[in-house]
């Protein structure tokens, strides 16, 4: 394989439900302008760009190209990606493989959105395909109800599991200055008293919609080792995508036959046989309370149908066996362009031991994951060797 | 009641209003062509098998994904079928067909009719959440006016009662 | 680490105003089968793929979602690069390079006339200072033309020529959408597109979709001398359009250096270059960022069809849809190289450049070096 790259740094911005003190523009360059700090680099000495967001939320086209001083990319080789809620984890996996392959040296990743710019519901409907599936969508609430109910008949998860997963979230979401639901006294009942969206998830299941933008440094060894004293190595990467309607895969969620396929390609390449003792740490992509559940068991950390009793024994929890998502994860801050690249950077801060107060001990293997698409999947080990 | 922090930067904070309105007119192709002038000329709805595995889609489309090998061979499948998920939806959204807001509360499902081995999404007529569940039969309610597209299909009926 | 990778077949739709019959599934797997049968490669060996599409022009988010199994997606490493297909070819090739994988599969598509292509590209502008004034991509097209003009002191003549050639040479390619021997006076009193440019100096809309084959050394020398190598590859992003001189092409010429650099040859090594040049002036502005002539000579460059090497295909003008047009470059570029052309086929090349672009008056630019296989 090519050369070893890894993360060396990171910048987020704040994020919110409408970061409106700042411009798309500016919303990025205060990510951009973190990394760079974090990685005491200048501009000059970034090779590339990488970009992810996804144009319809905020009904621009190329929001890049009018945003280019805010990236530091004038003059500079960039590549713009879209696939929807992977689009962060797949703009890293490209930056990986063009330093990988020695094309480039140093590189930024970016991932943005400012949903509050648009209308986040109609830019999700026109998801489904305009002949089969967009008369029927219901949104991703719908799409989401639905496939938890598949989930539920399979596993028989409760609503209290699933209120303790958005407890668990939003509570970890204290230890992270950049998230944007925090919550530090949710509880269980509040969970399951708030609105009905569709049945069976009730507003506090699902994620928010978020304003904000995400950062990395990534970099070939030698130069990594020099900016970084514990870098977060990009051990292994895999994507799998899926068949083309959305009832294809008719289990989508409960057997996510993409997530199973990419996790086990990832697991295989570092030699992670039991990933629940092997990884340290994960930062999943968990759009939904019940999804979590469900990524438990496709993720193999538990066995099929005990997604529900891995949440209740405590094992993704901070002082867990494997704590998921520190940083509060998806149901706490989703910039759909920028979400999948959040779960790689905090996976990043992990290895890197960055994490403040949300920093998990000893972390030497971390799993970050992105979800997007038709029930598509991205996944990344990091680690520290 | 005193104005938040947060509605003042609201208040205060300049903003363009921008309001797109895209129209797009898609090619059906030729699988959605021979799909909807069946379900529109003889209310039947049709799949196409793969040649390697057996599966039957519905939709149809060129290749089995799976084998990569070419769907050719139509066949029908049956109007009554099974929910593999299904919600009721109390959120109301903006149809994009019509810019109108969707009534609630509505059934929404994905059902995998009989000889299929793929499921779609569709509308329930059952509204209440208690009455519908995974597993349950339903069957297609066609419309008599049709028209060539899925909503030549009104929505689905339950067959049985809820568990 | 690679240091080759090499492209071993390319498959184009013919380039129509409206393929009414076909969706953007099925538009894609008539090339991806062909491309298939063409390199004999079952998809069964192919595990990585880069599309190319937008969602504004597919009137879908996520347009990769429509050709996520017809390029044979399913439990696989597929990516959407959401600009101009060149830029998936070289991610493309980046794969390979990086040891990942042994084949990369390239497919951009699009389908300019589902959409209305005036609000389509009004989106692309400052909301804030430039939408309200209702600026679309002619608009700017325009402005470029007579800032080169301008610039280069050239006329409207001077625009047309570039036309008529790459009509006239267009006649020998069966799958150009518009071709034609049209007159000088025809060009320029051709219908108004946005002053000083007429419609024959623009591309007309456009439905299409392109596919390569990226292979490792090893699997590309099974192919002899349908293999051909990629040598260079550079890319850069230029300022805003308000920001810049639009008779200027840094941007490009900084993609250029990086990619002659990479491939070791300069301008004049070059025997064949297809331009992504959708309007006339571009062909004439881009050949200079590129090294191909000089800003004093472009009239006589545009008065003698410089030689038939610039754009033998016809060229974007004739109708290459965006997100497609330079990936449709390099494969004509590959067609070249590996005696493929047919009846445009240019005899003895043996480097070949393709360029292409995207964002407002190519903004965004990427250019890659061919050089022929061995026998």
């Amino acid at each position: 394989m090519g050369r070893k790259v890894g993360i060396v740094a990171t910048g987020q911005t704040k994020h919110g439900p409408k970061r409106l003190d700042v411009n798309l523009r500016e919303l990025i360059t205060e990510a951009v302008t973190r990394a760079l700090e974090d990685a005491g680099l200048r501009m000059e000495d970034v090779d590339a760009v990488f970009l992810g967001n996804m144009e319809p939320f905020e009904g621009f086209m190329f929001p890049e190209l009018w945003s280019v001083e805010g990236w530091g990319g004038y003059l500079k080789p960039s590549v713009k990606f879209n696939t929807g809620g992977t689009v962060g984890t797949t703009t890293t996996m490209a930056a990986y493989y063009y330093v990988a392959a020695g094309l480039y040296d140093t590189v930024l990743a970016v991932g943005f959105e400012k949903q509050s710019d648009g209308h986040t519901q109609a830019a999700i409907t026109t998801v489904g395909d305009p002949v089969w599936e967009r008369t029927m969508m219901a949104g991703a609430v719908g799409n989401f109800a639905v496939m938890a109910s598949t989930y539920i008949h399979e596993s028989g998860v409760t609503p209290e599991q699933a209120a303790k997963v958005a407890v668990k979230a939003r509570r970890n979401a204290c230890n992270n200055e950049y998230a944007h639901l925090q919550m530090p006294n949710l509880t269980v009942e509040e969970v399951l008293a708030s609105q009905i969206l569709a049945h069976p998830i009730r507003k506090l299941d699902m994620c928010p919609q978020s304003d904000g933008a995400v950062a990395m440094v990534i970099a070939e060894e030698s130069k990594a080792r020099k900016l970084a004293p514990r870098p977060a190595w990009i051990r292994a990467v895999a994507t799998a995508h899926e068949q083309q309607y959305m009832g294809d895969s008719p289990k989508r969620l409960a057997i996510m036959r993409s997530q199973i396929a990419a996790s086990q390609k990832v697991y295989k390449a570092v030699g992670i046989t039991n990933p629940r003792k092997e990884l340290d740490v994960a930062e999943i992509y968990e759009v939904a309370t019940y999804a979590e559940m469900a990524m438990y068991e496709n993720l193999g950390f538990c066995e099929r149908g005990h997604g529900g009793k891995l949440i209740d024994e405590g094992v993704t929890s901070m002082n867990g066996e494997l704590p998921v998502n520190p940083s509060g994860g998806v149901l706490s801050t989703n910039p759909i362009g920028a979400t999948a690249m959040i779960r790689v950077a905090e996976a990043a801060l992990q290895v890197m031991g960055k994490a403040g107060t949300r920093q998990v001990p000893n972390v030497r293997t971390a799993l970050a994951t992105g979800y997007g698409g038709n029930a598509w999947t991205d996944a990344l080990i990091l680690a520290s060797n | 009641m005193a104005t938040t922090k947060a509605e003042v930067v609201e208040q205060k904070a300049l903003r363009i209003p921008f309001r797109l309105s895209m129209e797009y007119e898609y090619a059906l192709g030729a699988h959605a062509e021979r799909f909807f002038g069946e379900l529109r000329d003889h209310g039947r709805i049709l799949g196409v098998r793969c040649p390697s595995c057996n599966r039957v889609y519905v939709p149809p489309r060129p290749v089995c994904g799976i084998c990569y090998a070419e769907t050719r061979e139509w066949v029908p499948v049956s109007d009554e079928g099974s929910l593999v998920g299904c919600t009721v939806v109390e959120l109301p959204f903006i149809d994009p067909m019509t810019g109108e807001q969707r009534p609630v509360p509505y059934g929404f499902a994905m059902v995998r009719l009989d000889g299929a081995d793929t499921a779609m999404y569709h509308f329930l007529e059952e509204t209440d959440p208690k009455r519908i569940h995974v597993g349950q039969r339903v069957k297609a309610v066609f419309r008599d006016q049709r028209t060539g597209s899925l909503l030549d299909i009104q929505h689905f009926r339950t067959l049985e009662e809820a568990r | 680490m690679r240091t080759d990778v090499a492209i071993v077949g390319a498959v184009q739709t013919r380039y129509e105003a409206k393929k009414a019959h076909q969706t953007y599934n099925e538009l894609v797997y008539e090339v991806v089968s062909e491309l298939l049968k063409q390199t004999g490669v079952p998809m069964q060996e192919i595990e990585s793929m880069v599309t190319a599409s937008q969602d504004f022009w597919d009137g879908k988010t996520i347009s990769s979602m429509s050709v996520s199994e017809v390029v044979g997606g399913y439990l696989k490493s597929e990516a959407k690069v959401a600009s101009d297909g060149i830029q998936a070819l070289i991610y493309g090739a980046a794969r390979i390079l990086a040891g990942a994988f042994e084949y990369t599969l390239v497919v951009a598509h699009c389908k300019e006339s589902e959409g209305q292509g005036q609000t389509i590209t009004a989106v692309m502008f400052d909301p804030y200072c430039q939408r309200p004034l209702g600026v679309i991509a002619p608009t700017v097209a325009a402005l470029q033309a007579r800032a080169y003009m301008n610039a280069a002191g050239i006329g409207s003549e001077t625009l047309a020529q570039v036309s008529q050639k790459n009509h006239r040479d267009a006649m020998k390619n069966p799958l150009a959408l518009r071709a034609g021997d049209y007159k000088i006076e025809q060009i320029l009193s051709a219908d108004a597109y946005a002053d000083p440019l007429t419609e024959l100096m623009a591309a007309p809309t456009s439905d299409g979709a392109c596919a390569l084959l990226l292979a490792s050394p090893e699997k590309a020398r099974t192919f002899g001398s349908r293999a051909v190598w990629i040598s260079g590859m550079g890319n850069s992003t230029d300022a805003y359009w308000t920001d810049r001189d639009l008779a200027q092409a840094d941007a490009l010429s900084q993609a250029a250096k990086r990619a002659y650099q990479m491939a070791g040859v300069g301008a004049k090594d070059i025997d064949i270059a297809e331009i992504s040049a959708r309007y006339a002036q571009e062909e004439l502005l881009y050949g200079e960022a590129l090294g191909l002539w000089a800003r004093k000579d472009v009239a006589k460059v545009a008065a003698s069809e410089n030689g038939g090497k610039v754009n033998p295909s016809g060229g974007a003008i004739t109708g290459n849809p965006a997100t497609v047009a330079g990936l449709t470059r390099v494969a004509e570029a590959y067609l070249q190289l590996s005696d493929a052309a047919g009846a445009h086929q240019v005899p003895g090349a043996s480097v070949a450049l393709a360029q292409g672009a995207d964002g407002i008056c190519g903004q965004t630019q990427a250019v890659v070096i061919l050089r022929r296989g061995e026998a």
